[in-house]
């Protein structure tokens, strides 16, 4: 059993808070994804967790055992590292096998785990080679491989495919994705790209100044964002945010038109209120190119500023009440720049946030 | 004539010029060491005569032969010499290379308090002519009753050498990914054995090179020795060559002889190294 708790855990450098007290519980053989811009605080509580950074406050478990003051050896974790952090001293083999052979285990054992891990990460031919005259992707697969010789409870990875051109990046996700399906470890796992985040989690943890603005399953995060932060963090584009006023059963966008108030906030939102109107380029698109909507919908003219073509559809960038929106246009037609359209808005699929407190209506 | 081999010839008669002048200056720099190693087996008429013997006409191994015959016929305790040489440069080398290691990698890993003035420090002494010193030290050591020994010999190289070591091994390490000897932490390493198993193999081209530079500084020195031994106890082969002069002559032949057994062990040391030492100055090959 690995799981991992965080409990109110503080990170300050000198005077310096950069992790506020974060509480978040890892179950065990789950993926959990640390997302968030940079500098958030992602690697210091990843580093925490690995015990190469001290903790400030609060207690970390792993298993059942709270690890707070143990170092990183007596915590049975792997860790890959952004820039791969190989030995350059050592062959391939030798890489793999230096955890086992630091923990003085016969030859015959070493072998054989460093020769599966081979297997499962295809470095067999590599094995006699220094990390030196290999190529990124090679490097990134002997860390892995290092990480998985020890069967350890916990796999820690940060950022470990930011160093990878887009295409490799593509192929480790899968191959990183697979890999937890063989190897069935806790993961949690740092990146501050949102498609990876979403792609490999089971569970994200969507960070921000050094705290917690989310957690939940892709779907979760992406459905029903709990503040303005992770509607446009999440998700791309990022979602669109039109600020307005509640008056009588409608959302007034300020500057812009009306539109009626989602039902799914009636009663939960007071006559002007301020909000901030919140809904996804996939729910906006002009009339006739349109996914048919089955619930309520509301429609308004809009000028196109620019458009973008990508192929089944064309990303629309008008403007709206003075702010930029971006909007989908599904069997796409040429558009020219200044044409006007008519507007189809996806109501039900719209998000409401409090204008001042910037949290979900929901 | 076609361009290309104009181009052609042209690049041929530059390359033909630099070999020329790199074979000038390499000449330039051996030609006193290669004139040291002639010197040494031939008679002293040979050496001094006006204009200068290039071509060596009899050569043999008298000068050898006197220096290890016995004393009074032109001998000198040639392996108490050396022996004395030997203790003191690899003695002193040795603790230079545990201090420089540990004072390099506290610079290079570690914050604490004054930490660049302490640096500065250091590099100030090597300002300080090492001459200027020897009247004092003469003092010290002759308090404490060190003079004449190999230990107060050690003892001022390895002050001598410290602050070089500490602040190329320093270099080294500051190179050397912080991230490595985190993964070895992960991978079940103490902070200890991280730093014996990962970082510094490593590194290791640099300590090379830092103990390479200190044992040389030690083997040649000369101006600090000659005032603080005295006898064939604790006289380096630098000032073994003294020995050579007397009131009125000097035997250049013999001097020259004591001068290649001098510069074997060094060259020896350097050829074993230098694999080392061209991969330490070059380095950042270390990839992670
Ligand atoms: N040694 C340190 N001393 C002081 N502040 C630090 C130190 N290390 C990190 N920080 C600060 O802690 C905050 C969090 O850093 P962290 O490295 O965890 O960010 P991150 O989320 O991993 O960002 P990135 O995506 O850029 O890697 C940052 O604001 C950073 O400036
Ligand atoms: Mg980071």
């Amino acid at each position: 059993m690995a799981q991992v708790q965080l409990q109110n855990v503080v990170k300050k450098y000198g005077a310096v808070e950069v992790v506020h007290g974060i509480n978040l519980e890892i179950a065990d053989n789950e993926f959990v994804v640390l997302v968030g811009p940079s500098g958030c605080g992602k690697s210091t509580t990843l580093r925490m967790i690995a015990g190469l950074e001290a903790i400030s406050g609060g207690d970390i478990s792993i298993g059942d055992r709270v690890v707070n003051d143990l170092p990183p050896r007596h915590r049975n974790i792997s860790m890959v590292f952004q820039n791969y952090a190989l030995y350059p001293h050592m062959t391939v083999r030798e890489n793999l096998g230096f955890s086992l052979q630091i923990a003085k285990r016969p030859q015959a054992e070493i072998d054989k785990a460093v020769d599966e891990a081979a297997q499962i990460l295809s470095l067999a031919e590599y094995m006699d080679r220094k990390p030196g005259a290999l190529s990124g992707g090679q490097r990134q697969r002997v860390a892995m491989g290092r990480a998985i010789v020890r069967h350890p409870e916990v796999f820690l990875f940060d950022e470990p495919l930011s160093n990878l051109d887009a295409k490799l990046r593509t192929q480790m996700r899968t191959e990183i994705k697979k890999l937890h399906q063989k190897v069935k470890s806790t993961i949690v796992y740092v990146t501050h790209d949102q498609v990876e985040a979403m792609t490999l989690a089971d569970r994200i943890v969507i960070m921000r100044d050094g705290h917690i603005e989310q957690v939940g399953t892709p779907l979760e995060v992406f459905e029903t964002p709990a503040n303005t932060f992770v509607a446009t963090f999440i998700g791309s584009p990022p979602m669109n945010l039109l600020s307005g006023q509640i008056a009588g059963g409608e959302v007034a966008i300020d500057g812009g038109p009306k539109v009626t108030l989602p039902d799914q906030f009636a009663g939960k939102v007071q006559d002007g209120q301020k909000v901030i109107l919140g809904f996804r380029a996939d729910n906006l698109m002009p009339e006739g190119h349109a996914m048919p909507m089955e619930g309520a919908s509301a429609e308004f003219e809009m000028v196109v500023n620019l458009s973008e073509p990508l192929g089944t559809e064309t990303l629309l960038f008008g403007s709206l009440a003075g702010k930029e929106v971006q909007a989908k246009m599904l069997n796409p037609r040429p558009v020219a720049d200044g044409e006007r359209l008519q507007f189809q808005l996806d109501l039900t699929r719209c998000h409401l946030f409090d204008a001042e407190t910037q949290q979900s209506l929901r | 004539m076609n361009e290309n081999l104009q181009h052609r010839i042209r690049a041929r008669l530059l390359k033909l010029a630099h070999f020329v002048a790199l074979f000038i200056a390499m000449a330039i720099i051996c030609v006193p060491g290669l004139w040291v190693v002639l010197n040494s087996f031939r008679p002293t008429v040979d050496i001094m005569a006006k204009p200068p013997v290039w071509i060596p006409r009899g050569l043999n191994l008298d000068n050898y032969r006197a220096m290890f015959g016995a004393v009074g016929e032109g001998g000198v305790p040639v392996l108490q010499y050396f022996t004395n040489s030997l203790i003191i440069s690899v003695t002193s080398t040795f603790i230079a290379i545990l201090v420089g290691m540990a004072g390099g990698y506290a610079f290079a890993r570690y914050r604490f308090k004054g930490k660049a003035a302490i640096f500065i420090g250091l590099m100030l002494t090597r300002a300080v002519p090492g001459v200027s010193l020897s009247l004092p030290l003469f003092i010290v050591m002759a308090k404490t009753g060190l003079i004449d020994t190999h230990m107060g010999l050690i003892l001022v190289y390895v002050a001598l050498n410290v602050p070089f070591t500490i602040w190329l091994i320093d270099g080294f390490f500051r190179q050397v990914p912080i991230d490595l000897a985190e993964a070895a932490e992960i991978d079940g390493c103490t902070r200890w054995q991280a730093f014996w198993k990962v970082e510094f193999p490593v590194a290791r081209a640099g300590v090379a090179s830092a103990g390479i530079f200190a044992f040389l500084t030690s083997w040649n020195e000369y101006a600090l020795a000659s005032q603080l031994t005295r006898s064939t106890f604790s006289k380096t082969m630098p000032v073994g060559l003294r020995d050579f002069t007397s009131e009125f002559t000097i035997n250049w032949g013999g001097m020259c002889a004591l001068a290649v057994l001098m510069i074997i062990p060094a060259l020896i040391l350097t050829f074993i190294v230098q694999k080392h030492l061209i991969a330490g100055l070059t380095f950042g090959g270390v990839k992670g």
